[in-house]
């Protein structure tokens, strides 16, 4: 695992930076002249966690290249946030593409700076859940089946939130979305199969495929970091919660995205070349419930009879997770 | 306007033309909140404060910062009964932080290396007399020092210390410790007196030109209860026995000693007698554990050195080498209430350890000083009825702590400085406490805490050596950064990093942060996740 926790710090490295910590062993976000990759002013709602992830994985990205970066950014929340005509709050070039096509458009600007012999300028594409795990998922699977030098990040809120909270393939069961109310014998999202796109990226065997959440700072940077050590084609999908789409409280964006890895709900881990390489540990397991409770989208679970059986089969996919990752140390022998 | 592409009519802008700040109800803003262990402190110090220097290993910052309250931490890191460790935050995470072995390891640092106290301020031109060289006559010593008034103690003993010497035994405190930080008072310009009993406190005050007093003779006449006594019983007091173990003569006390009481000085003086020899020793107290006024750590320590204690019962008789025991209950109101049941105990010595009284003596006739109960009665400001004559430590009503003494001593110091220039002193506005709610701790790592090495109980039994052990420079570094910094910033760096808005302004090492109200939308995020909760959200028109 890159990310090593030094250890005795007074609150480890889990706090963004530390006085006592070498500027060298603190976070791209403690440093005063980090980029901003995304600047203030945009438009964002109060405590949105994607605006938040991307700003942590674009500065982490534009430090380890020296900001020779260029995005292309699929529509949804982070392309409408962010450059409503004629503003933008972007500090890299970046090029808007359509709903579904990130990953080609990335893969033309690649293989233009190919072309040109500009090997040290390198790309990513963004998108939301919608645009990847849905719209996206061909022109994704042709970017990883032809390895093409491009790092493909998503930022999952389970919905599409920009248009109003519409279910995607990667909403989870049980939530309730603007097309799955919690309405009728099984309210909410149906248990379908599920799509875990981390999964379809390893199945690609491509050099780098990593998860992350808003909530582990040092974990992300390092992933990120990680996978600009690579040429060809890596994935990293991050876990942000939408407070207007979830009903969560504002304040709530960074203790959500940590329960969800607490609870095992949301894995996290990195693999290269279709093997997991590593789990960051889950420090204090908790039961599904104490993710599930503070979201509105899930309220229906919690009436005055609770759905106990629905619960339980989310609880099931928690220890599942916990038991393919490896999520949680196993004891040591004292 | 310069020439656009095909349907393109505005230049590109910057989303910083959008105020985003507009949007807000409620806003964050930082403050620093009073962490429990200050709070909890007897003398008043700013613990998270010196912890703060000692975790980046500045120890000789972080014992300036310490002795601004109080000039005895060596001492303090071995006798103080640290309260403010049972109150401590982390205490809800693992355990409490260390406080006081930290404590130790500054003060028996600041020995090691010479560190004197800055100068004090410029001198007042004011003369005060200090009576009596405890805890709290020489930490008002060296406060009216540091404000720059002459400072003379009159200490009737032939030593320093008070209670800390003649108290409190070499186990718990070695004599070179306690002498190393009085010298250091001394150094300091503060005079000392030793066999100067002050006989008059008036008279003294016009014989020597002194413009104020602070009055802390102690208490150290032991209690007497009355109990019928064969005329071969032995009977003494604790306190006469603890000091004289300064002495040359070790006291005789035999090899069947009962010590009857339940406070420290019953603790610590059943813990002398079991060094000086005593087989057996029995502490008997007349209710039961949980309502015994003795600290845990002492009780445990001794039971650990194979002191027994015979809990619900009064003796009410002594005779040569017996004493007669009459068992006890608690009525409903927790009183203890006899019973009629007897029973004899073997016993070559009775120590009484039931409380000490003042020694009022000097206090003959002062105008207006008024006294209860035996005690001092002071103001608000430590000053007794009489201007111009304050008291504090075991004369006035408190708790008797060494710790306390302190307390008072540098709460009377800034009075009598206040007094003296004609002023009053009005301490700053406390912050608001903060409680362990209102902190992220997921942030903080796990860290057990260190305990210090304790001397086995053989070695106990049969020596004066210093009983507990001090932490190592590792250890120490260790245990302050176990430290939580409730309340109080410590550029940890989460809010500039957790706001989706880049509205939190870094200003640079040491100067903290800044939040842009421009761009700020009130989400609240860095306020929850600031580990330490320096930071709160208050409605926006407030
Ligand atoms: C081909 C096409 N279909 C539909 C849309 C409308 N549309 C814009 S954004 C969006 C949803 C975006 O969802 P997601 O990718 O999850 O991003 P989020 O807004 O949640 O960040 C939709 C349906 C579109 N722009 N293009
Ligand atoms: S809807 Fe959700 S993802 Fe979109 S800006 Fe608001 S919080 Fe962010
Ligand atoms: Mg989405």
């Amino acid at each position: 695992m890159p990310f090593q926790p030094v250890k005795f710090y007074q609150t480890g490295t889990f706090t963004v930076g530390n006085r006592l910590l070498k500027p060298e062993d603190r976070s791209v976000q403690s440093h005063r002249d980090r980029s901003n990759a995304i600047n203030s002013g945009h438009r964002a709602c109060q405590g949105c966690g994607e605006a938040l992830g991307a700003r942590y994985a674009l500065d982490a990205a534009m430090e380890a290249t020296k900001s020779q970066l260029i995005a292309a950014n699929a529509t949804g929340c982070l392309e409408v946030f962010t450059t409503p005509y004629p503003e933008t709050s972007w500090q890299l070039p970046w090029m808007h593409s359509l709903f579904g096509n990130a990953a080609a458009v990335a893969t033309g600007i690649a293989a233009a700076l190919k072309v040109k012999g500009r090997n040290e300028i390198r790309v990513i594409a963004q998108g939301g859940d919608g645009g990847t795990t849905d719209i996206g998922l061909g022109c994704l699977s042709g970017m990883f089946e032809r390895n093409d030098d491009v790092l493909y990040i998503c930022y999952d809120n389970e919905a599409y939130m920009n248009t109003g909270v519409q279910r995607s393939s990667a909403t989870p069961p049980a939530a309730r979305t603007a097309t799955t109310m919690p309405v009728g014998p099984n309210p909410g999202n149906p248990f379908g199969q599920g799509k875990f796109v981390p999964a379809i990226a390893m199945a690609h065997e491509i050099p780098y495929v990593a998860t992350a959440t808003v909530a582990d700072l040092h974990d992300l940077e390092a992933k990120v970091k990680r996978a600009m050590e690579f040429r060809g084609a890596r994935y990293i999908h991050i876990f942000v919660p939408c407070p207007l789409g979830w009903g969560t409280a504002s304040h709530d964006t960074i203790r959500i995205a940590r329960l969800a890895h607490e609870t095992g709900l949301f894995p996290i881990f990195e693999a290269e070349h279709g093997l997991q390489v590593s789990a960051l540990p889950i420090r204090k397991q908790l039961p599904v419930e104490e993710y599930l409770k503070p979201q509105k989208r899930f309220a229906h679970l919690f009436g005055a009879k609770p759905e106990l059986e629905v619960i339980a089969r989310i609880q099931a996919r928690a220890d599942r997770n916990i038991r393919k990752y490896g999520l949680v140390k196993q004891q040591e022998t004292p | 306007m310069r020439d656009k592409p095909f349907a393109i009519t505005l230049d590109p802008g910057s989303s910083l033309a959008n105020h985003t700040g507009s949007w807000r109800t409620m806003k964050p803003v930082y403050l620093d909140r009073l962490p429990p262990c200050n709070a909890g402190c007897p003398a008043g110090e700013n613990i998270q404060g010196w912890l703060f220097h000692a975790e980046s290993g500045d120890y000789e910052q972080a014992w300036r910062v310490l002795t601004l309250d109080n000039p005895l931490p060596a001492i303090m890191g071995r006798v103080c009964y640290h309260p403010c460790e049972d109150v401590c935050n982390r205490g809800h995470l693992d355990s409490a932080v260390g406080i006081n072995s930290v404590e130790r390891f500054l003060g028996d640092e600041a020995i090691r290396h010479g560190w004197k106290f800055d100068e004090p301020a410029a001198t007042s031109g004011k003369k005060v007399l200090v009576v009596g060289a405890g805890p709290s006559g020489l930490s008002a010593a060296y406060h009216l020092a540091r404000l720059g008034h002459r400072v003379e103690i009159h200490e009737a003993g032939p030593l320093s210390g008070g209670m800390m010497r003649f108290g409190i035994p070499k186990y718990r405190l070695p004599r070179q410790v306690l002498d190393a930080e009085v010298a250091r008072i001394l150094d300091f310009g503060v005079t000392l007196k030793l066999d100067t009993r002050v006989t008059n406190i008036e008279d003294s005050m016009r014989s020597g030109n002194f413009d104020a007093a602070f009055l802390a003779v102690g208490a150290h006449i032991g209690k007497r209860a009355f109990i019928p006594a064969g005329d071969a019983a032995r009977i003494m007091d604790a306190v006469s026995v603890l000091r004289s173990m300064e002495g040359e003569e070790r006291p005789q006390l035999g090899r069947r000693v009962v010590v009857y009481g339940g406070g420290n000085t019953a603790l610590d003086v059943a813990r002398t007698a079991r060094r000086l020899g005593a087989t057996e020793t029995i502490i008997v107290y007349r209710r039961t554990r949980e309502k015994m006024p003795a600290h845990n750590t002492e009780v445990e320590e001794a039971l650990q050195e194979g002191v027994m204690i015979k809990w619900l019962s009064t003796i009410i008789h002594a005779g040569e080498h017996d004493l007669t025991i009459e068992k006890m209950v608690l009525d409903e109101k927790g009183y203890p209430q006899p019973t009629g049941e007897f029973e004899t105990m073997a016993a070559d010595s009775l120590v009484l350890a039931l409380g000490q009284d003042v020694d009022l003596s000097l206090l003959q006739n002062v105008a207006g000083l008024e006294i209860k109960d035996g005690m001092v009665q002071i103001d608000g400001n430590m000053m007794t009825g009489h201007p111009g004559i304050f008291a504090g430590g075991d004369m006035v009503p408190s708790e008797r702590t060494v710790t306390m003494g302190v307390g008072h001593g540098k709460k009377a110091a800034r009075h009598i400085d206040a007094w003296l220039r004609h002023r009053s002193y009005v301490p700053a506005a406390k912050h608001e406490p903060v409680t362990f709610d209102m902190l992220n701790p997921w942030y903080y790592s796990d860290a057990p805490k260190i305990m210090r090495p304790v001397l086995d109980a053989i070695r106990r039994q049969s020596g004066f050596e210093e009983v507990q052990g001090g932490l190592d420079e590792n250890n120490a570094l260790f245990e302050a950064r176990r430290c939580l910094s409730c309340g109080n910033c410590f550029e940890c760096d989460n809010c500039y990093g957790v706001c989706p808005d880049n509205s939190v302004i870094k200003l640079g090492h040491g100067k903290r942060f800044q939040i842009n109200y421009d761009y700020c939308k009130g989400c609240g995020i860095c306020v929850a996740e600031c580990p330490c909760g320096a930071i709160k959200m208050v409605p926006e028109d407030a």
